[in-house]
């Protein structure tokens, strides 16, 4: 065995050995969608025990907390995550776009700052970009932020905020000069605190029924002008590799699971139970013909990963795996959660907590929450848009 | 699921990677579209000087053993010369002539092997002929007969799709044998007039033939039997699949440039066309399907070696790549207009192409059902 899959097996040991017992409640199967205290908690402990057991940010510095190694490491604890399903780590928007954001262009006082409590999911972030009205045109976020001596005053609401109610700090994109000479050059960026006045949390109820995310209104609240990342101006730029981050369409990231992973395997488990004209559905050729178009997908995704490994086998669009992989991993899971219900007979219109639902309702959950991910982030639509534009060379639209 | 092995290797060489380099600068500059059109109407559909180049390259003997003057690699290699041959929509026998090669390594005795392995790696032609009139995509079911009379073979019945048949100097032609399949390879200057003639084919790059084998005789030596010839069917079936999907991948860059530029240049209402996302998105899915399928070709090259991972692997490129090709074929000529209706635009080429490659040694749906069997 190489050292690497010593490390494998030792990872592979550990996680199976502290993986938290399955709770008596029903978990978030992203960190879009924590809505309650006991999910919340359950999942911050379980990120502390990783990181404390150095197994998340191995590939940040050291002299913030990281652990200073390759990243290939980063890379086999992640796999093993999935592999062996333990749960997500809860701090993503601080480990997968802050974090990295910060360690790109930060001050050494912010990475001090922040950094290891970001590991630690000590201090929980979330993200003020999306407002009632701008989403998908985030270029044209009406967020204000007034500088008054040595601190911004901010005004306005943002809206779909993940985590919203248990953040310590708020990336937000609000708006410092109305008067830019276009919509882009009056934005600023900063790395706000939650926790002062005039700022007021508001959960939101999602499709499931169950609570998630938030809005976030700011009446007069006042931060300190220090957490103004970069200069004023630079709010649009420093969003957009933000975006870069989040898409995973560069490295950096602290690394864990964001979400529950969803395998074609478990459809066709499923498939091997549910029954139709007396037979189980895995014997319906129609049924196995779409498992195996799934299967032919999701081994393709895996092995693009493989192939972008590879640069001379991706010099014509060197891009294009990386931008596209939100778009292809996202719909890949919302279809295929979809089609697992589509095997359950007449228990399809069945919901979580009716007692004859198949897996508890786990897939019409399932299905809902997969939309978390084709619209949060920016939608499949528009991620089509920027694959268009940028790998194609396409005309806006 | 059943403990099926299942691998995410994708192993690409320097040598494979120089392959590829120098692959595409040959095929972009021999093969422009309007050598692809010189081509259509001709009796052998390549020149015969891009043939010479070819064989002076190397690469008709890159996967013969260099004991029989070959360079001794393998079809991972070939599959960098035969993506980007697919992307210019050139034809020549290159695929056919690594079948045969594949044939004589699989099943092939020492003294076929000897006799054939050296001259294809000079360039000597080949052709494959597997199929019959009823187009059923089994290789092991073969109606064509051969019996013995004394010392003689006599063979009958007839064969389809003897691709590149015309110009071959070697047929590989699958039989039934004393109830077994095998393989009869075959001379062409020993055949009768008349035996072949061309079929017309949806692709007219390819050319085609139909093979009647009444009244032909062969020799009990020029037979692969038993064991041995089921090793070149699968040969046979395996190379056809790497290298198919290769072409196709190919054919899908090329179809997706066709594309890409004519939304980048016709303007209506005012706007490039390729502003609107109802052509927008789909050329998207377009590429995402490229993207997939080329991880799933690479992935197959790198694991042709292993029969069993072979198997999987290659299925799905096929059915993968060959569905990518042809949705890209099909929106080439919506895409277009009514230009795309014209014989004059290229996107006809293609799309021709990509129905070729999806209708050779087996369609996605036939894959995705083998699949299923080995998978589910
Ligand atoms: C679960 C969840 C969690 C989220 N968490 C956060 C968060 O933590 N922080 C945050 O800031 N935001 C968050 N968001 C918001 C998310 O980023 C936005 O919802 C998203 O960018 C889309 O904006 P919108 O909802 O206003 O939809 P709209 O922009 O109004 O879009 C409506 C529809 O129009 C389509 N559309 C819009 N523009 C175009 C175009 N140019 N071309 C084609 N189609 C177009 C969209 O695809 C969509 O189908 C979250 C969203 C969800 C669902």
């Amino acid at each position: 065995m190489n050292e690497l899959d010593e490390f494998r097996a030792e990872v592979a040991a550990w996680l199976m050995e502290n993986r938290p017992r399955a709770p008596d409640f029903l978990l978030p199967e992203s960190f879009m969608e924590v809505g309650s205290d006991r999910q919340f908690h359950y999942l911050r402990d379980w990120q502390q025990q990783v990181y404390e057991a150095g197994y998340l940010g191995m590939a940040w510095p050291q002299e913030y907390g990281g652990g200073g190694m390759d990243q290939v490491y980063q890379n086999i604890v992640t796999d093993e995550m999935a592999r062996l399903n333990v749960p997500f780590m809860t701090n993503t928007i601080g480990l997968n776009w802050a974090g990295p954001l910060i360690l790109a262009i930060g001050t050494d006082e912010e990475k001090q700052r922040y950094i290891r409590n970001i590991l630690s999911a000590e201090e929980i972030w979330c993200q003020g970009f999306s407002e009632p009205d701008n989403g998908s045109d985030l270029g044209n976020v009406q967020t204000r932020a007034v500088r008054d001596g040595d601190e911004y005053v901010i005004n306005g609401s943002k809206i779909w905020t993940s985590l919203g109610s248990y953040a310590k700090h708020m990336i937000l994109l609000a708006r410092t000069d109305p008067h830019g000479e276009n919509k882009y050059a009056g934005l600023s960026y900063f790395l706000a605190p939650m926790d002062v006045a005039g700022v007021r949390v508001q959960p939101i109820r999602k499709l499931t029924g169950e609570y998630g995310f938030t809005q976030t209104f700011f009446e007069d609240a006042r931060i300190p002008a220090s957490c103004l990342m970069g200069a004023e101006g630079q709010g649009w730029q420093i969003a957009m590799s933000t975006l870069t981050f989040e898409r995973g369409a560069a490295g950096g990231q602290a690394g864990g699971l964001s979400m529950v992973v969803v395998r074609v395997a478990d459809v066709v488990e499923l498939a091997r139970h549910a029954m139709r004209d007396g037979r189980p559905s895995i014997e319906d050729p129609h049924v196995r013909d779409e498992l195996v178009k799934f299967l032919i997908e999701e081994q393709g995704d895996r092995l693009c990963e493989s192939r972008s490994r590879i640069p001379a086998l991706c010099s014509e669009r060197p891009g294009s795996i990386a931008l596209s992989g939100k778009l292809r991993g996202t719909e890949l899971r919302r279809r295929l959660c979809q089609f697992a219900i589509s095997l359950q007979g007449a228990n399809g219109a069945l919901w979580v907590g009716d007692r004859d639902a198949v897996a508890d309702g786990k897939w019409q959950r399932s299905y809902f929450n997969a939309f978390s991910a084709t619209i949060g982030g920016g939608t499949s639509q528009v991620q089509a848009n920027i694959v268009a534009e940028r790998v194609l060379g396409l005309p806006k639209s | 699921m059943s403990e099926t092995p299942v691998s995410s290797a994708v192993n690409f060489s320097d040598e494979q990677s120089m392959l590829l380099d120098t692959a595409v600068e040959f095929f972009r500059d021999t093969s422009p579209m309007s050598y692809v059109r010189s081509q259509l109407a001709t009796e052998t559909g390549f020149a015969e000087n891009l043939w010479r180049e070819m064989v002076d390259l190397g690469w008709l003997g890159l996967a013969v053993p260099e004991a029989y003057g070959g360079s001794g690699l393998g079809l991972a290699e070939a599959v960098s010369i035969a993506e980007p041959m697919g992307r210019h929509l050139c034809n020549c026998p290159f695929l056919s002539c690594q079948m045969a090669i594949q044939v004589l390594l699989a099943g092939g005795d020492e003294q076929q092997r000897g006799r054939w392995l050296p001259r294809l790696a000079q360039g000597a032609i080949a052709s494959v002929a597997v199929i019959e009139r009823d187009g059923d995509w089994s290789l092991v079911r073969p109606t064509c007969s051969a019996i013995r009379q004394d010392e003689r073979i006599a063979l009958s019945g007839v064969k389809t799709f003897a691709v590149d048949a015309g110009v071959a100097e070697l047929l590989v032609v699958s039989v039934e044998f004393e109830g077994e399949p095998a393989l009869v390879l075959l001379e062409n200057s020993g055949l009768p007039e008349g035996a072949l003639t061309r079929q017309r084919v949806i692709d007219e790059t390819r050319r085609s033939f139909r093979l009647d084998l009444d009244g032909i005789e062969a020799d009990a030596a020029d037979l692969i039997t038993s064991r041995a010839a089921l090793g070149a069917l699968a040969a046979i079936r395996d190379t056809a699949l790497l290298l198919i999907t290769a072409e196709a991948c190919g054919g899908t860059a090329g179809v997706l440039d066709v594309i890409v530029d004519y939304l980048n240049t016709r303007t209506q209402f005012g706007r490039l066309i390729g502003s609107y996302q109802a052509l927008k998105h789909p050329a998207v899915d377009i590429l995402i399907g490229l993207e997939r399928a080329r991880s799933h070709l690479y992935h197959a090259a790198s694991v042709i070696g292993d029969a069993e991972l072979a198997l999987g692997a290659l299925g799905m490129a096929k059915a993968q790549a060959c569905d990518a090709f042809a949705y890209a074929g099909d929106r080439s000529i919506q895409f277009h207009g009514a230009f795309g209706f014209t014989y004059e635009c290229d996107a006809q080429l293609f799309l021709r192409r990509a129905l070729w490659c999806q209708y050779q040694f087996g369609d996605a749906l036939h894959h995705r059902k083998h699949l299923a069997d080995l998978l589910l």
